[in-house]
């Protein structure tokens, strides 16, 4: 790819080059550089102080079973959804497809104000009944769980479907026209083509959901030790005057989502964008 | 409040998009089941916040907006985005192009570098910036508390949407024809006017619009880095959230419907600037 598209070096080349890499080099690897050394400012105490604090532990397991439910969810209707869209035909196909990006344009603020004034327990339209049912969803997990799900949703569906049209259905149709069922035709013939894009799909929605901020801050409660997030404890931490805790938190979380990202970057094929 | 993912052009991909089927029965309740869950969690939800403004009457409606803190809370926002999505539109397509064009060691670690705002959590995103850019500063540059800080975070968190999606595009870009017209005599700067912007204008817009509507919505990393100072560096979210905070969900969903229909308006207007470009070259 990079040999048949390099250009003839010119001094432009160089300038641009050196634009982009002092831009990036200010706006992102500076500061992210700095987090990371701060961490290790008093080598692994910090990432041991927070760690024997049973207020960051808690927090991290909360964030990691709420992250693991939502890109749960999100992977299964996104690739429902991802299939529904590019392959079948429907009233209000259109419509839906725009649609699913709504998410990703709502502040994280809006989307909580949003599920509490749906599933609030005191004056929700569904929330009393449901807490009559037994179900609490705002201030506990599965409040929690929602609002993550509900900001990281068109993340799979978004790399899914380019993909999908790319790699049209003629391997499918030859597959059904064989005798092979819809179930045996989706595992063998449409997931292999779509896996990459699906993996980075499934990541980037990882990163997100670990990362929420804004709407679990209002669907959760913050109740340290409870519905208390890891980027809640963050905040806390930091304006509690514990900047060693904040920082190895905020590394802990940025690790995972970088760690996850780098991999897959890495493993990706290089030009699985340009279809099979 | 949607963009279109600007699909890469290609005559090949539009024909066979087209082979697609009707319901059948099971594909039909696969479908019943997913609009059921995106009502529960996204129309329905959203619906209730729109109504909730309606609801208060225009009375509510006014006094939130004529609120000083409120306003300059939204002009402050409205402002910083728009700013802050020009930078994006010329910077981000030049590192699409660097990243598309160019080779040169290193170049698959500035494609993580990229993404790497987008997979920070919020919160850490500001914690981040604070490290080089407030107090403790290395620089001795200190935006913490300013207006500039809100600046400096949109720019942050908004970073990968223009060269996300610029950089596809610019990847299936013909290069016969810019060749082509180089070979008869357009300078390289007409080249670019006539022959590439015109194609990138779609995937520039919608780039433009996602990073607009995520800077007019930020929030996480304003918490630790702008100090929400009233009339000062507080924006339209903080604002919701005090709301919220009060128990003033009217006023609340007032200002979040406004937020959404500036999204809505700066998508609509971008979209006619695309086609304005696209048809003049």
């Amino acid at each position: 790819m990079a040999s048949r598209l390099a250009q003839p070096r010119t001094t432009g080349t160089y300038v641009r080059r050196l634009l982009v890499v002092g831009y990036l080099f200010l706006l992102v690897i500076w500061p992210v550089a700095l987090v990371v050394q701060k961490t290790f400012e008093g080598g692994l105490d910090n990432l041991q102080t927070a760690l024997s604090d049973a207020v960051v532990t808690d927090a991290l397991q909360l964030t990691v079973v709420v992250a693991l439910w939502a890109v749960a969810i999100n992977t299964v209707f996104g690739v429902g959804i991802s299939l529904l869209l590019v392959r079948y035909e429907f009233p209000g196909r259109g419509v839906l497809s725009a649609l699913i990006d709504l998410p990703l344009s709502v502040s994280p603020v809006v989307v909580g104000l949003a599920l509490l004034l749906a599933y609030g327990g005191t004056n929700g339209t569904f929330g009393p009944a449901l807490e009559d049912a037994g179900l609490q969803i705002a201030f506990a997990t599965p409040g929690i769980i929602m609002a993550t799900a509900f900001v990281s949703l068109p993340l799979v569906i978004r790399e899914i479907v380019p993909v999908l049209h790319e790699i049209g259905t003629e391997q499918e149709q030859a597959a059904k026209s064989l005798g092979a069922g819809a179930w045996p035709t989706f595992w063998r013939i449409t997931l292999p083509s779509i896996k990459w894009a699906l993996v980075y799909g499934v990541v980037l929605s990882l990163a997100r959901a670990l990362g929420e901020f804004g709407a679990v801050k209002i669907v959760s409660g913050n109740v340290a030790q409870q519905t208390q997030t890891a980027t809640l404890v963050v905040e806390q931490k930091y304006q509690d005057f514990e900047q060693g805790s904040a920082y190895a938190t905020s590394f802990l979380l940025a690790l995972i989502a970088v760690a996850a990202l780098v991999v897959v970057t890495i493993l990706r094929p290089k030009d699985d964008t340009d279809g099979d | 409040m949607t963009v279109d993912t600007p699909l890469a052009p290609g005559a090949a991909r539009k024909r066979r998009a087209r082979s697609t089927t009707s319901l059948t029965r099971s594909s039909g309740l696969g479908l019943g089941i997913a609009l059921t869950w995106f009502s529960l969690l996204v129309l329905i939800p959203l619906s209730l916040v729109v109504i909730q403004s309606i609801d208060g009457g225009w009375q509510t409606f006014r006094e939130t907006l004529t609120n000083p803190q409120t306003a300059a809370a939204l002009r402050l926002t409205v402002t910083q985005a728009l700013i802050v999505t020009a930078i994006n539109v010329v910077m981000g397509t030049v590192i699409a192009w660097v990243l598309v064009r160019d080779s040169f060691p290193g170049k698959r670690l500035l494609e993580v570098v990229i993404d790497i705002p987008f997979a920070l959590p919020t919160i850490v995103a500001g914690l981040v910036l604070l490290s080089l850019y407030g107090p403790d500063s290395p620089l001795g540059v200190n935006v913490a508390n300013t207006e500039r800080s809100v600046f400096l975070a949109l720019l942050f968190v908004t970073l990968p949407f223009v060269v996300r999606t610029v950089q596809p595009v610019l990847m299936e870009l013909d290069r016969d024809v810019e060749e082509a017209a180089a070979s008869l005599g357009a300078s390289r700067f007409t080249t670019l006017r006539r022959i590439i912007l015109p194609s990138l204008a779609p995937a520039i817009t919608a780039g433009a619009a996602l990073s607009f509507a995520r800077g007019i919505s930020e929030y996480g990393s304003l918490v630790l880095l702008s100090g929400n100072l009233p009339l000062k560096t507080e924006v339209a979210s903080v604002r919701i959230l005090t709301y919220i905070e009060n128990g003033n969900e009217a006023a609340a969903a007032s200002v979040a419907t406004i937020l959404l229909l500036v999204a809505l308006a700066a998508i609509v207007l971008l979209q006619i600037l695309s086609k304005w470009v696209a048809r003049r070259g």
